[in-house]
């Protein structure tokens, strides 16, 4: 069965364009555009690997983080952050709260992919 | 203010220029070699008869060694030392000043140069940390980036492609294309406004500050009985951004208001017939206690009415307007000693305060501060008062006697280690000083 991918990301070309890679890799990804509702989708159906973007309509990737690490059910989920801010604070506060990588848009397709092959690997 | 302590330092100078050994000058003066030396490096005094000894036996007049250096002069000198991660000889400032004024001078000005880019840096961070329009604009070009670069990475990558999923990937490419090209106009536009408009590299306030500097504080066009608009005086102020703009309207408006309540001659005369004390001048024009100190601040010196500085600041220290007054020169923002009136009203909202200040060098030299802190903007039963505070600073206050507030500039150069309200620790030891 193919490992589940669910991609928090609000805009839809990127989420087109990841959603092909990821599938083309053989992943299955399901999306969610909604910072305020990403918990509900994570808990009604719980994926391998979340892929997360930091500024989202509604609550900020680092605050569904924050909760992703708190849920005994998710908080050991690998989550790989995205972000158009590259600030070290931003990467600094990623890690504090438990991301498991960091990614700065824009970012190469092969860098993701290898990136979410390593995290399942791992 | 001049400090008085550095004879010996000019003795030092002219007698190794003039090529005497410190035994015959000492020898010269009746006094031994080693008591010669404490004098030339300022850790004993020397006047009188024994001054003018020297004087005579270095072949200058006495007032040429005795004559002081401007202790802002010093201050200055210090607080480049204290903004540097290296330690100086703090000790030797007052030598330095004596011997080589020019190099002073310079360091002085590449002290304030250099604050003065800092600024420019933190404004300019700061922009770029917290400008929701620039960091909104910046978002949506990396955005629309990110997407391009991934649809074409797809499209270029040699592996087949289901025409269905190439249309869609060209269609995208040229859509984030479309929106990176607007995003990007709009973000050059953005960027390019202010030098466009021959922005300064100065904060707004800052230039506005400069600008008034230059008359003093003292806008001769919009005393009562002058006939020049408003508009025109803000127009003449040539400022060259709309928030130094709105800076100067503001404070514009106000001085206007204040001529207008206060009129000049009639000010004048009543602050020179009461010692410029603001509590007589409230009771003789009928006007809040803040607006005979903005007032009084704004008198032309000379012509009895001593240099006088103003402070305001908001309820966050950070000051709003600050005319400088030799002497004193507070920061602008959050590195301030608390412990001056402009602070200290906050704690007694509506209460006029009377405070002597004096500073920690040698000279002592006395301020009589007057402050206030009042609400501004309309009460309101769900939100607490807005306070802003008014301070006005006459330097060379005579001691009356009053107990005086023994406040500095900042932590950072102040020696008073058992100081209450030091937030860090000074870079200059008490040796040091």
């Amino acid at each position: 069965m193919a490992k589940r991918v669910l991609l928090i990301e609000d805009e839809p070309n990127i989420i087109e364009a990841i959603s092909f890679i990821l599938s083309r890799d053989g992943w299955t990804v399901h999306t969610h555009a909604d910072g305020e509702t990403a918990m509900t989708k994570v808990r009604a159906t719980p994926p391998d690997l979340i892929i997360l973007d930091v500024m989202l309509p509604g609550r900020s990737g680092f605050d569904i983080l924050r909760d992703l690490r708190a849920d005994p059910e998710t908080q050991a989920t690998p989550v790989m952050m995205l972000t158009a801010r590259g600030q070290a604070k931003d990467r600094e506060l990623a890690t504090r709260l438990g991301a498991s990588q960091f990614m700065t848009k824009p970012f190469s397709n092969a860098k993701v992919r290898d990136t979410v092959r390593a995290l399942m690997d791992a | 203010m001049v400090v008085d302590g550095i004879a010996g330092s000019r003795i030092r100078e002219r007698r190794i220029d003039k090529g005497i050994r410190q035994a015959t000058l000492a020898a010269t003066l009746g006094i031994s070699a080693p008591y010669l030396n404490l004098i030339e490096h300022n850790r004993r005094r020397i006047a009188g008869d024994l001054l003018a000894q020297a004087a005579a036996a270095l072949d200058v007049p006495v007032d040429q060694l005795s004559s002081g250096v401007d202790v802002s002069l010093l201050d200055q000198l210090r607080s480049a030392a204290a903004d540097m991660a290296i330690t100086a000889e703090t000790v030797r400032a007052e030598d330095l000043a004596v011997r080589f004024p020019g190099w002073s001078d310079l360091i002085v000005h590449q002290a304030a140069r250099i604050a003065s880019l800092q600024d420019r840096v933190q404004v300019l961070t700061d922009r770029m940390t917290y400008d929701p329009e620039l960091a909104g604009s910046l978002h949506q070009v990396i955005t629309a980036v990110t997407a391009v670069r991934s649809a074409a990475s797809i499209l270029v990558g040699g592996e087949t492609i289901d025409a269905d999923w190439q249309a869609r990937f060209h269609r995208n490419i040229y859509d984030d294309s479309v929106r990176l090209a607007a995003s990007s106009e709009a973000l050059i536009q953005y960027l390019d406004t202010p030098d466009a408009e021959g922005a300064s590299h100065m904060a707004p306030i800052d230039e506005v500050e400069a600008a008034l500097d230059a008359y003093g504080f003292h806008i001769p066009d919009l005393e009562a009985g002058q006939s020049k608009p408003l508009d025109r005086v803000l127009s003449e102020m040539a400022m060259s951004s709309p928030m130094a703009l709105d800076l100067m309207s503001r404070f514009l408006h106000q001085y206007a208001a204040d001529a207008a309540a206060m009129p000049l001659p009639a000010f004048a005369d009543a602050a020179r017939t009461n010692g410029h004390d603001p509590a007589a001048l409230v009771r003789a024009f009928a006007v809040p206690f803040e607006a005979v100190l903005r007032r009084l601040a704004s008198l032309p010196v000379g012509e009895d009415h001593p240099a006088m500085g103003l402070a305001v600041a908001d309820a966050s220290g950070a000051l709003v307007l600050n005319k400088q007054v030799r002497g004193f020169a507070l920061p602008r923002a959050g590195a301030g000693c608390p412990l001056w009136p402009v602070f200290t009203a906050f704690a007694r909202p509506d209460q006029p305060l009377r405070v002597p200040v004096v500073l920690p060098d040698t000279t002592t030299q006395r301020f009589l501060c007057y402050a206030i802190a009042v609400p501004i903007g309309q009460a309101s039963f769900d939100a607490p008062p807005i306070l802003r505070s008014t301070m006005l600073v006459i330097p060379d206050a005579a001691d009356d006697g009053a107990a005086a507030t023994q406040a500095g500039v900042s932590c950072r150069i102040c020696p008073r280690a058992d100081c209450v309200a030091r937030r860090e620790q000074s870079t200059m030891t008490a040796s040091a000083l």
